[in-house]
């Protein structure tokens, strides 16, 4: 029997990326509305919510980069020269924000610093990202399995829109995380937050997707046409009925709810992503199998990953587990 | 199409930088990590208070040297998409799967088990947090066992055939464990105990300078120079063994290390110091002892070492840089033997905590760890030049090929200003915890046992083996 690695691969490094947004989605959020947050205690209670597992996540985009690099060579040297700016302000977003988030709670004098670090650099890096993700959508010009554009071809009007776009996803995952993770004054003022930012969001996804039929003929093609249309319908009107169910949920002062759809809307775009990409892994000449590393590789990494990611995925269960509950004002968090 | 050199010359100054800087974090979260889990084993196994304050502390230093130690060797994993994008197709299938592995068995379990270490102790009870702080270093050491792998890899390849003009593994055994692998391994994760024993060491020196005598102060004293006795005896026994590896693969590394040109018959002498200079072929200023070169590399009196010169201009790596990083890292590995002997001299009439000038020596030796180290990365890394994978890919060949001087430039200019900015300032913070010290409740110090006071233990005052009547250390 013949196994399709690189389709295996695709869906491992698919659900890998997938988590990383969900979950560093959430972490980098909290970042994105510290701003609207500055009494007393707030940002402290934030931040504590996620400063035991805010390392695994970051990690599954190290694991998403690492098992690109590892099995889609091709795509990687591709991709990332392709979007060297945005990868260097990711990365240099995420530098800040994550020494920010030890350092900030020993600071006392420059405490509003590491603030703004924390802030500028989930912002930045989402951005980054978000633009990324754009470039991808729109297609990047490979010839003989090299990027051949020029150095600023991710610089366009729809991928900074879908960097605003990320950043809109992010401050809502992180809102409804918090929703779900505080109590009291600054749950209720998450409430308020809340609604704003849903909507903002639905309009922006659906921004992003008639801009991308728009403009790309290909994945137009393929979502309206017959019979793929009624396969795919259930996509757009899920995420509809996921934000009226958001709004529904925060009036009636459901806790976890909120989170959970954010997250639903989420794995929607994402799918929609999938959907107009695959089985292109950089649209819209490379696919996944001209991209592929030797079988060796493949292999060889396939064992490792398909004993290690079980025990990875149950000790970080283990460790949301350990730390489940809401986060009080004065609780032990950081040091 | 070729990159530019200047590009090339960027590329190579922005990858040295990010990586010096990099490894620093790392080797100290290594070190620090394993110090963590012994100090938490012996309070299990001892219930002295003072193991569980030195716990403490030093797992906030540890917690900001892991977090910059993270996000800096982030930027060297997308490094080689953007910069190096020509190893990365070529050798990428050998180089990212374990770099994958990495991720997977080590990153993974450092950062899901640095929670509960850090912030668990009254969600998990003391063994199963214990466990915790056993899976962070052991995280670390598995790290260490694939970067290491990796990097041994480009500088001693094997296990693959050259398909299409790319690597493809054949055999993963071979490549794992190729011929450099286990000294690299030892040497590496001896020089980050090291790094970890002697910043130990030194914040001990400064306190014990400024006046402070408590046990926690002298216990990390103790331990740092009984962990140096030990490990640097072993890591010049490592440090020797290597040498003879490095000569039977990358013969023209050791040349350049000791600016050897000619291949002497009958004897080889060593080069003590001088300038080896690239252009004329010569080393100047030599101060040479006959027949050590010989002794050190081949164990003989009269053993073989091939010069520069036998080896074609454009293949030779640099000899006045790894001339001289040697060097430095074997002087300051002498000069760590000095410390560690010094101190078991003067343990004999409890002389330890009272000598300021050996203490002063302690201090002033407290980089001496990460010199060493950096030392002898420039020394490997730059010894391998002008091969990315030795023999098999040229460091100009895996540069990406659409990367402009203005991209690699305003990056490397970015990189340098945001580590020293962001990096700077963390390794300050590092120092002023160093600098606080550990805190002890008071009571240890006077001999009364009035309770918590110290600050930041009301936070823990659950903790069951806490109580101020516990015997202290010594």
């Amino acid at each position: 029997m013949h196994i399709d690695l690189p389709v295996i691969w695709a869906a491992i490094i698919g659900f890998g990326v997938f988590l990383y947004v969900m979950l560093d989605g959430f972490d980098l959020g909290i970042g994105l509305i510290f701003p609207f947050f500055d009494r007393e205690g707030e940002r402290e209670v934030m931040l504590n919510t996620v400063a035991p597992v805010w390392d695994g996540n970051e990690t599954w985009m190290v694991l998403g980069g690492a098992c690109l690099y590892a099995v889609f060579p091709v795509a990687y040297s591709v991709l990332l020269p392709a979007t060297y700016l945005p990868i260097i302000a990711m990365l240099c977003g995420l530098i800040f924000r994550g020494v920010a988030f030890e350092i900030r709670a020993k600071a006392r004098r420059t405490q509003h610093l590491w603030d703004l670090a924390f802030i500028a650099g989930s912002g930045v890096a989402t951005f980054a990202q978000g633009v990324i993700l754009g470039s991808l959508l729109q297609g990047i010009d490979v010839r003989d399995g090299k990027f051949v554009g020029g150095p600023f071809d991710w610089f366009s009007p729809f991928n900074l829109f879908t960097g605003i776009g990320l950043l809109l996803t992010y401050a809502t995952l992180g809102c409804g995380w918090l929703l779900m993770k505080t109590e009291g004054e600054l749950q209720r003022r998450m409430a308020v937050l809340m609604r704003p930012l849903t909507l903002c969001l639905a309009v922006t996804v659906g921004i992003v997707s008639v801009w991308t039929l728009l403009g790309q003929p290909g994945v137009a093609a393929r979502w309206l046409s017959m019979p793929n249309l009624l396969f795919f319908l259930p996509v757009p009107v899920l995420v509809l009925a996921c934000v009226v169910g958001i709004l529904v949920a925060v009036k009636r002062g459901a806790e976890r709810l909120p989170f959970l759809l954010t997250l639903a809307i989420v794995f929607l775009g994402y799918s929609g992503l999938l959907i107009s990409i695959f089985p292109n892994i950089i649209p819209p000449s490379l696919d996944i199998w001209a991209a592929s590393a030797p079988r060796s590789s493949q292999v060889f990494t396939l064992v490792g990953a398909a004993i290690v990611i079980p025990i990875i995925l149950t000790y970080t269960v283990l460790a949301y587990w350990v730390f489940r509950g809401k986060v009080r004002q004065g609780d032990e968090g950081y040091h | 199409m070729n990159v530019s050199d200047t590009a090339l010359l960027l590329a190579r100054w922005q990858f040295a930088f990010t990586v010096s800087f990099h490894i620093i974090f790392p080797a100290i979260s290594i070190g620090l990590a394993s110090f963590l889990a012994v100090l938490e084993g012996l309070w299990l196994k001892t219930g002295k208070v003072v193991y569980k304050e030195l716990f403490f502390f030093w797992s906030k230093i540890f917690a900001v040297g892991f977090g910059m130690g993270v996000v800096s060797g982030v930027v060297m994993s997308y490094e080689f998409g953007t910069n190096w994008s020509g190893f990365s197709a070529f050798a990428g299938s050998v180089t990212g799967p374990l770099l994958a592995f990495e991720v997977m068995t080590a990153f993974f379990l450092e950062a899901g088990f640095l929670g509960i270490m850090l912030f668990g102790w009254t969600r998990v009870g003391p063994k199963a947090h214990f466990f915790a702080t056993l899976m962070v270093a052991t995280g670390t050491l598995i790290s260490t066992f694939w970067i290491l792998s990796s990097n041994s890899w480009m500088q001693t390849p094997q296990g693959y055939e050259v398909i299409g003009g790319r690597i493809v593994p054949v055999d993963w055994l071979k490549i794992v464990f190729n011929p450099s692998f286990p000294y690299r391994l030892v040497h590496m994760a001896l020089a980050a105990f090291i790094v970890a024993a002697m910043l130990v060491g030194a914040c001990a020196a400064w306190h014990l300078l400024r006046g402070r005598r408590d046990a926690g102060i002298r216990k990390s004293f103790s331990m740092a120079l009984w962990m140096m006795l030990v490990v640097v005896p072993i890591q010049i026994a490592a440090g020797d063994a290597h040498g003879l590896n490095t000569r039977e693969h990358q013969p023209a590394k050791i040349a350049a290390i000791e600016g050897l040109w000619e291949t002497e018959h009958g004897g080889t002498s060593l080069n003590l110091v001088g300038w080896p200079d690239m252009e004329n072929e010569t080393t100047h200023y030599a101060i040479k002892v006959p027949h050590l070169g010989s002794l050190i590399l081949t164990h003989t009196w009269d053993g073989e070492i091939q010069g520069l010169k036998s080896f074609p201009r454009e293949d030779r790596p640099n000899s006045t840089i790894v001339f001289w990083s040697f060097r430095i890292m074997v002087g300051m590995g002498l000069l760590m033997l000095l410390l560690a002997v010094l101190g078991l001299l003067l343990r004999r009439n409890a002389r330890l905590y009272e000598a300021r000038w050996f203490q002063r020596f302690a201090l002033l030796m407290g980089p001496s760890g990460l010199i060493a180290l950096l030392a002898g990365w420039i020394t490997t890394e730059a010894g391998r030049q002008p091969w990315v994978v030795y023999g098999v890919m040229r460091t100009r060949d895996a540069v990406s090929t659409a990367l402009t001087v203005d991209q690699v430039g305003t990056s490397l200019m970015i990189f340098v200003m945001v580590y020293f900015l962001v990096f700077g300032t963390g390794i300050y913070y590092m120092l002023k915890l160093m600098a606080k010290g550990p805190n002890l409740p008071r009571d240890e110090a006077e001999g009364s046992s009035s309770g918590d006071t110290g600050l930041g233990r009301d936070r823990f005052d659950h903790r069951p083996l806490s109580r101020p009547t516990d015997p202290i250390d010594e």
